[in-house]
């Protein structure tokens, strides 16, 4: 296959593998070893994307991940949002498409929006999307101002993986100061993990032609990773990028090529003793009119594509530098085929040695790029002189530049290291390390293939995770190379009409910069909040250090004194897949079932969460039922008959020693040590700030051992509460807690037939009420199974809690319904179980109990101990009573029409005002009993306020309701106690 | 995440744990202190940058709840910190 723009030979692909994809539709050809970037070039498509804001067109500026603007969209097998085509791995059938345009990238109608720039200026959004409301114009923005869709559907092929590794060196870029180091530390006989994020190892050396001891760089570099393979203390990952480094030498590395052809990618969670990050560095942008417009790419850029991948960005070239790093290009390209018409360089002397490179190529010095022609590919530049102002335009198809480099100092300052201004190279490099690690080579702000191998060879020197030191014995002699540079920010932009992108990304121009300065937002900090400047997938890799140099320089102070955004993770964009690993779909938060699930499911249940992860039934609807219908059902079989709830998912511990008594005085409002063994006591926590933390039950097995129940949202939180206490306030008492929240299930037996179903069942238990009364328990056998049963009730009805292990669970409850079928038995769902309890009044956490009311608020005054001097929140309970301000106390809803429901939250006002609120609905459902509506309500003054009547203020309606007492029926609980 | 020792597991991901606050007073006797110092010790807790002593649970471990001295600034655990919390 022939590419438009492919040299005749050369590159590190492989000639002999062609391969096919498409883009936008349209199929093209490449090769093994291409990316996305490079196969693009050598087909000659030059618009590959459009801009965030101005929809202007796009193409490929660098050649990995420093590119800001090549986004494009996977699709179909691959399909996956937003990815740089300079780091996608060409592959056969890759299919690709442009983001950000409609309806195509040639012809984008989004593109008007740069007409009207001007009403879009920096700070646009906060400034005038706050009235009347920021989400009447959210729908439009997110719209016109698109990334890539995220994929419908979970990728087809494969899963994505996590692992753990644990290493003495982990040494990220496999560049000559990473294979190097590497060398050095694999020989010494450490443990070594070396990660890189090119396709290949080399770094630099893959895109420059230099010599080491006489012969091609990457003949070092190929014996120097031959070497490794063969080291089993070396573990070598390529096209995998370390984007975190995280507290504790953690470092958060994603593989995207793995051996495993099943795994999609992989996720690496690296703790080593040493970390050596020799991460390169990043060529910096110029800042110029039309700095974004096709075919003006980086100098660098244009290089790697003609070394690395045989191709040629363009014919006729413009080079424009601030620096001397492009004129060890010039032999390189011209060999390419590639005509250059100038170098043009805003310094006013180069070295001789620097300018002896160009090789007779015209050089113009002091001038600079005023401004590129062309909307959807160059086609001229206009040189100034910064001597004399004068013009001259230059025909081209391309305009590589270079502003500098910036060392990658990313994962140093996100390990918390600082970093300082240096101005020999007019950048920021590593100042203090806080973790252990070092920075060696082009991260490190050495440019040199000489200084970076004595550079790394000294630093490695002091390093030692291991007990051999680290020394390389033979010699690196290599190709001279000179660098310096003169900073530029910018050039001038006054009075300029065109755009001049510092943060081509964001469409961050110059005219933002200097807007945001004017209206005082001269932070560096919140320059970037202000314009988005350094924001987005890039993070300002290529202009950043720009924006920083044009706020120190309009400031006129030190770019140290500006300083830096922070860096923040994750230094390429990563999937979500590679963060989550296997943990996908119903593995994330797994569901917590009882053992009885399969039996709900069988039997109709509507499965919900009920908290803490528990999946529950919620009804078990018969035929058609609706869910009122089916609710009604299973509370009448209750109140008549008997039903039966499966109170698994109620938190439970058994404590033991000699101190759990005065332990449960001090946890519970109320005293628990009184209790004679089986018996048990209703008890209410609260928090030390005098808030309601949980309620349930305590029951006395004996002297020293006891057992409590908590609610099962709560069950975790109240086991690391009562802990914390005993670790920390109480280390001095014995008591030992262990969690049987799992070890113990329960059948809830309810309902007025409730004890002549437990007769049936063979028991060795008295179930009368004079020898088992309520809160009490009793331990034996029924049904054949140990059990240990409870008097307790959460629904008003005689009840028994009827706790064995999960192993007898199913078996109990098919027995309880088998029997139970003469007594018409239904089960119960969370929903029936949920109207019970307000009929009762019983209270609800998360429903009465809402992190703002005490128990006198609730009516509960006989639960707070008048007899114990101190217990948990008491003191706080008391201190903010005594202010003497209103609360709001529960009451009873009686809606006056019986068939009004009053959705629950419903907010009640004063006559039904739309004024300040004086309370509101906690729940209202359908009472079987009362056959009408009934609510509950925290109501400010509601204990007083009994048969008044509460307005509760809907949109656009009143529902008008009488305040009662909380409780619907059985008011003086007989019926729990018969 | 940090890494953090358990006296009883050694060495294990902070994922494993759950944070109990920073150390603070001891919780005095309700009877015996004023309204202000009881508001205190409710809401007074040490937050400087540098060494801080605080409280951890290995709630997916061991259960422990245990003390260590972090830096805040840098996270470094000090294995010898110069004085009791
Ligand atoms: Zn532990």
């Amino acid at each position: 296959m022939k590419n438009l723009n492919r040299l005749e030979s050369g590159g590190r692909i492989d000639r002999s593998k062609s391969l096919s994809f498409s883009f936008n539709g349209k199929l093209y050809y490449g090769f093994e070893g291409d990316t996305l970037a490079s196969a693009m070039l050598a087909n000659g498509l030059h618009v590959i994307a459009r801009s965030f804001k101005y929809h202007r067109p796009r193409g490929i500026i660098g050649s990995g991940v420093e590119d800001p603007a090549s986004l494009i969209e996977l699709l179909e097998e691959e399909a996956s949002g937003n990815n740089l085509c300079t780091n996608v791995k060409l592959k056969e059938g890759l299919k690709a498409k442009s983001i950000n345009c409609w309806p195509s990238v040639d012809f984008d109608v989004g593109a008007v929006v740069q007409y009207f720039a001007k009403f879009v200026p920096a700070g646009f959004y906060y400034k005038t999307f706050k009235w009347p409301t920021w989400h009447l114009f959210e729908p439009f923005i997110r719209r016109a101002a698109g990334l890539a869709s995220a994929p419908k559907e979970p990728p087809k092929k494969g899963h994505f993986e996590s692992r753990n590794a644990h290493t003495d060196f982990l040494i990220i870029g496999a560049g000559p100061a990473g294979l190097l180091a590497t060398l050095m530390a694999a020989r010494s006989g450490a443990k070594v993990f070396l990660v890189d994020q090119n396709t290949e190892a080399g770094g630099s050396l893959l895109s420059l032609k230099l010599n080491i001891n006489q012969k091609p760089a990457m003949a070092w570099v190929e014996s120097a990773v031959k070497e490794i393979a063969n080291m089993s203390n070396v573990t070598h990952l390529q096209d995998s990028t370390a984007w975190a480094y995280r507290e504790h030498n953690l470092v958060i590395i994603n593989e995207r090529e793995v051996e495993n052809v099943s795994i999609i990618e992989r996720s690496w969670r690296v703790r080593a003793k040493n970390i050596i990050i020799a991460t390169g560095a990043i060529e910096r942008s110029l800042v110029f009119p039309n700095n974004d417009r096709p075919g003006v790419m980086l100098a660098s850029a244009v290089l790697t594509f003609v070394n690395r991948y045989s191709v040629k960005p363009g014919d006729n070239m413009v080079l424009f530098t601030n620096n001397d790093s492009v004129y060890s290009y010039i032999k390189d390209l011209k060999t390419a085929g590639i005509n250059i018409l100038a170098i043009v360089d805003s310094r006013k002397h180069i070295a001789s040695a620097v300018l002896a490179e160009a090789q007779n190529v015209r050089v113009v010095l002091n001038s600079i790029i005023r401004n590129v022609n062309g909307y959807k590919k160059v086609n001229s530049v206009v040189v100034q002189s910064l001597v004399d102002k004068e013009l001259e335009t230059i025909p081209c198809d391309l305009l590589a530049h270079s502003g500098g480099w910036n060392p990658v100092v990313h994962l140093h300052s996100q390990s918390r290291g600082t970093i300082k201004f240096n101005d020999r190279i007019a950048s920021f490099v590593p100042d203090q390390f806080i973790q252990n690690s070092i920075s060696i080579g082009a991260c490190n702000g050495t440019f040199t293939l000489n200084e970076i191998f004595n550079e790394t060879k000294s630093l490695l020197c002091g390093v030692s995770a291991h007990s051999k030191p680290l020394v390389y014995e033979g010699k690196l002699e290599c190709s001279k190379q000179s660098y310096s540079i003169e900073a530029l920010w910018s050039i001038d932009l006054s009075k300029e009409k065109n755009k001049a992108f510092f943060d081509i990304q964001n469409d961050v121009t110059h005219d933002d910069i200097q807007l945001a300065l004017t209206e005082g937002y001269s932070n560096i900090e919140h320059v970037k909040r202000y314009t988005t400047g350094g924001m987005g997938f890039d993070q300002g890799k290529t202009g950043n250090v720009n924006i920083i140099g044009m706020v120190a320089k309009e400031q006129g102070i030190d770019l140290d004194d500006v300083g830096t955004t922070t860096f923040r993770s994750p230094f390429i964009p990563v999937s979500f897949g590679s963060i989550n690993g296997v943990r996908e779909g119903s593995v994330v938060l797994p569901f917590r079932h009882t053992p009885i699930t399969k039996w709900n499911l069988e039997n109709g249940a509507f499965m919900y969460e009920a908290g803490a992860r528990w999946r529950r039934p919620g009804y078990f609807p018969i035929g058609g039922e609706s869910f009122q219908q089916a609710v009604n059902r299973e509370c009448h079989a209750v109140r008549t008959g008997v039903g039966v709830y499966d109170g698994s998912p109620l938190g439970k511990f058994e404590l033991k020693g000699e101190n759990v008594g005065e332990f449960l005085d001090l946890i519970y409002t109320n005293i628990i040590s009184s209790l004679e063994p089986g018996n048990g006591r209703y008890g209410l926590m609260l928090t030390d700030d005098g808030l309601i933390f949980d309620d349930g039950v305590a029951f006395r097995i004996d002297k020293h051992r006891w057992f409590i129940s908590t609610s099962s949202g709560h069950s975790d939180a109240v086991y690391q509460h009562m802990l914390k206490i005993l670790a920390f306030d109480h280390p001095e008492w014995d008591v030992k807690i262990t969690n049987i929240t799992n070890q113990w299930n329960n059948a809830t037996i309810c309902g007025p037939l409730a004890r002549k179903l437990l007769k049936k069942l063979e028991t060795d238990i008295a179930y009368d009420n004079g020898s088992f009364p309520f809160m009490t328990f009793r331990e034996g056998h029924i049904a054949d199974i140990p059990a240990r049963i409870i008097r307790v009730s959460f629904t008003g009805e005689l009840s028994f809690e009827i706790n064995v292990s999960p192993r007898n669970m199913l078996v109990l409850w098919e027995r309880i319904i088998e029997e139970g079928t003469e007594f018409g038995i239904l089960p119960v769902g969370s929903e029936a179980s949920h109207v019970l309890r307000v009929e009762k009044g019983f209270l609800s956490l998360g429903h009465e109990v809402d992190g703002t009311v005490d128990p006198y608020d609730l009516g509960m005054d006989w639960l707070m101990s008048k007899k114990k001097l101190d217990y948990i929140g008491k003191r706080s309970v008391h201190l903010r009573r005594s202010l003497g301000k209103v609360r709001k106390e529960l009451v009873g809803l009686l809606p006056n029409n019986p068939n009004d429901a009053i959705p629950e939250g419903a907010p009640i006002t004063p006559d039904g005002k739309k004024v300040a609120t004086e309370g509101f609905t906690t729940a209202c459902v359908w009472s079987v009993v009362n056959e009408r509506w009934v609510g509950l309500a925290l109501l400010e003054n509601g204990h007083n306020r009994h048969g008044e009547e509460a307005c509760v203020r809907m949109k656009d309606e009143i529902i008008r309701a009488k305040i009662t007492k909380p409780v619907f029926h059985d008011s003086d609980g007989k019926l729990l106690r018969s | 995440m940090l890494l953090i020792h358990c006296p009883f597991c050694k060495n294990r991901n902070e994922t494993e744990f759950v944070y109990g606050g920073p150390v603070g007073a001891n919780r005095p006797d309700p009877n015996l202190v004023s309204d202000e110092e009881w508001v205190d010790y409710l809401t007074m807790v040490p937050n400087p940058m540098g060494p801080v002593y605080e409280r951890w649970w290995h709630a997916r471990g061991c259960d422990q709840w245990f003390i260590i001295c972090r830096d805040t600034v840098t996270h470094e655990i000090l294995e010898n910190p110069s004085e009791e919390p």
